[in-house]
């Protein structure tokens, strides 16, 4: 394994011990697709994306990243904050009252590394396209990513979304779903199947790739391979295969780590199986 | 009374179609957005002008919404089109958080509000539009009167960083405003001193004020008239300002009595002077198929309404 996935690793330790204590410390918030998506975070801000120095809203000049699941914001305020937009003794604020990290991101509270408020599910797709055009427009030939779960795929404006994008050939912009199988209440095939996602977006004009989200070596190649296929005409779609819960062993696999704290003594559980890397804030 | 004559009538989206077009010539950083209703929204010569700053959205309102909210980052000022309906009701959600609470400088142009879009009936006429806009907080809310001032009020909103909804309609009206005007958001528009009631009229209704004015006139009634084209942020010194000198308010809208210019008007007025009120607008219905002229009458939103409405209130004082 090369020195730098072994890196990431760390990062990603650190985060998923600060995902686990920022919603233990206020008994609320998403810990199970935080910890699912925590390779895919760290790989995009720590080793993908191009990224500037400070943060400007219009986000000339850089690729910029849209989460549309904003209930994972654990895993965005704690990415966040490794990497410099904030100071991560922040993160001890959230969901706590007057804090710039509210349960869902928002620009609201000007907390930098945010570009738009998310939590009411199926919207972020279409601001990412949108923050795609604009980049054309400008000549600006970085990419926008954008993060879908997949129990929001269930909602319709994704679909106009989907549409949009391969006809009107966005092709900087690379979205991922979050295919973990799980939505609040029970796995997606019995709440509501989401049927054959891949030939779904194909059919679509997306140019699909599939990635395991719970290896780091795996994702930070896929989401080379991924850039890899930008600039060709069409909008590029990772199926991400995660893990709810990943690297915590109680919370893995199971919906019911969707939206629940760990108590006291299950966050001492969690910390032992997650190495203290960065130094916890 | 002072004198309002026309010489044409137009529509209120033509004057957005005229001002969309300035609008674009003098900033390049205007955008607009379209879900498959170009024509209605008078579209045709922005796009003829600058056909890469346009995007064809398709019947995709919460995509469109969403969109626009994206190209606001990277500097653009979207303008998005549609008719009202589809510009609020159907994507509130969209516009409350990608939009409103995002604090993104979008544009929401909404053509065929209220009742004057006539024949289509109650599933295209929004009379919850206003409502619904004003809620959102730091929601800019416009409805101009006539071709001019909405061409105006297009240009305008342009150089306003923030969410606005603009407000306009289908049907011809008299074009009364001054043809080079210039738009200032937030401030009344005096359309007629008096000193006997003040009335209180937005959108289509201001034409209908003026008309009520003159037969308040050879009624021996002098009836103030301000023209409210900007109901969010609301004018509350005009309007206190107004009121003092009358003592009585009759407010005029396309729109229902909830949640439209009377409750925005009442609000000031139960905070800083109480004062009777009368409001001449829908009285919580739906529309239904007619001609705007017929449907106009049958909801009670025409000039005859207006005095009616002024005779009520002054007893009231």
């Amino acid at each position: 394994m090369s020195e730098d996935i072994t890196k990431l690793e760390k990062i990603a330790s650190q985060v998923r011990r600060d995902i686990v204590r920022m919603v233990h410390a206020c008994q609320s918030g998403h810990p199970g697709g935080s910890l699912g998506c925590t390779d895919f975070f760290v790989a995009l801000y720590f080793s993908i994306m191009k990224r500037k120095q400070g943060f400007e809203m219009d986000g000339i000049g850089e690729d910029l990243f849209f989460l549309s699941n904003g209930h994972i914001s654990p895993v965005f305020y704690s990415t966040l904050a490794r990497a410099g937009y904030f100071e991560v003794s922040e993160l001890a604020t959230f969901r706590k009252i007057d804090s710039r990290l509210q349960g869902h991101p928002t620009t609201h509270e000007g907390l930098p590394g945010i570009r738009v408020a998310s939590g009411s599910l199926g919207q972020g797709l279409s601001v990412a396209i949108g923050a795609a055009l604009a980049k054309k427009l400008n000549h600006d030939d970085n990419l926008v990513y954008a993060l879908m779960g997949d129990g929001e795929q269930q909602e319709g404006q994704i679909w106009e979304a989907a549409m949009y994008a391969p006809y009107n050939k966005v092709d900087n912009l690379i979205a991922t779903i979050d295919y973990n199988g799980q939505q609040i209440d029970g796995a997606t095939e019995d709440v509501l199947s989401l049927g054959n996602l891949k030939a779904k977006w194909e059919s679509f004009g997306w140019d699909v790739l599939e990635m395991n989200g719970n290896s780091m070596a795996e994702v930070v190649s896929g989401l080379q391979e991924a850039k890899a296929h930008t600039g060709k005409g069409k909008p590029v779609l990772i199926l991400m295969k995660t893990e709810m819960g990943n690297g915590v062993d109680f919370m893995m696999g199971s919906h019911k780590w969707h939206g629940v704290a760990p108590n006291d003594e299950q966050l001492a559980a969690a910390l032992a199986q997650l190495e203290e890397t960065l130094g916890d804030y | 009374m002072k004198k309002y004559t026309y010489t044409e009538k137009k529509d209120t989206r033509s004057g957005f179609g005229a001002g969309l077009l300035e609008a674009g010539r003098r900033n390049d950083r205007v955008v607009a957005l379209c879900a498959d209703l170009i024509g209605s929204l008078k579209m045709n010569d922005f796009i003829k002008a600058f056909p890469d700053r346009f995007f064809q959205i398709g019947i995709a309102e919460a995509n469109m919404m969403g969109i626009a909210a994206g190209l606001t980052i990277g500097g653009k000022i979207p303008y998005t089109g549609t008719f009202a309906n589809f510009s609020t009701g159907r994507v509130y959600d969209q516009i409350r958080q990608s939009i409103a609470y995002s604090d993104k400088n979008v544009k929401i142009c909404a053509s065929h509000a209220g009742l004057t879009l006539g024949e289509d009936g109650a599933t295209h006429q929004i009379l919850e539009d206003i409502g619904l806009m004003k809620m959102l907080p730091g929601m800019t809310v416009i409805n101009p009167c006539d071709y001019n001032q909405t061409k105006a009020a297009t240009m305008a909103i342009a150089d306003l960083h923030g969410p606005v909804y603009l407000r306009f309609g289908r049907p011809v009206v008299p074009v009364f405003t001054d043809t080079n005007q210039k738009f200032e958001i937030g401030k009344a528009w005096m359309v007629n001193e008096g000193k006997d009631v003040s009335i209180f009229a937005t959108g289509h209704l201001v034409w209908e004020a003026i008309q009520a004015g003159e037969q308040l006139a050879d009624l021996g009634i002098d009836a103030e008239i301000i023209n409210i084209h900007t109901i969010k942020p609301l004018d509350e010194e005009a309007v206190l300002r107004s009121v003092a000198k009358t003592g009585c308010v009759v407010t005029a809208e396309e729109h229902n009595r909830l949640g439209g210019l009377g409750d925005s008007i009442a609000q000031v007025l139960a905070k800083h002077r109480p004062t009777p009120q009368e409001y001449v607008a829908v009285n919580d219905s739906f529309g239904e198929s007619g001609t705007p002229a017929q449907l106009m009458e049958k909801y009670g939103l025409n000039a005859a309404n207006i005095v009616a409405a002024v005779q009520r209130v002054i007893k009231r004082k």
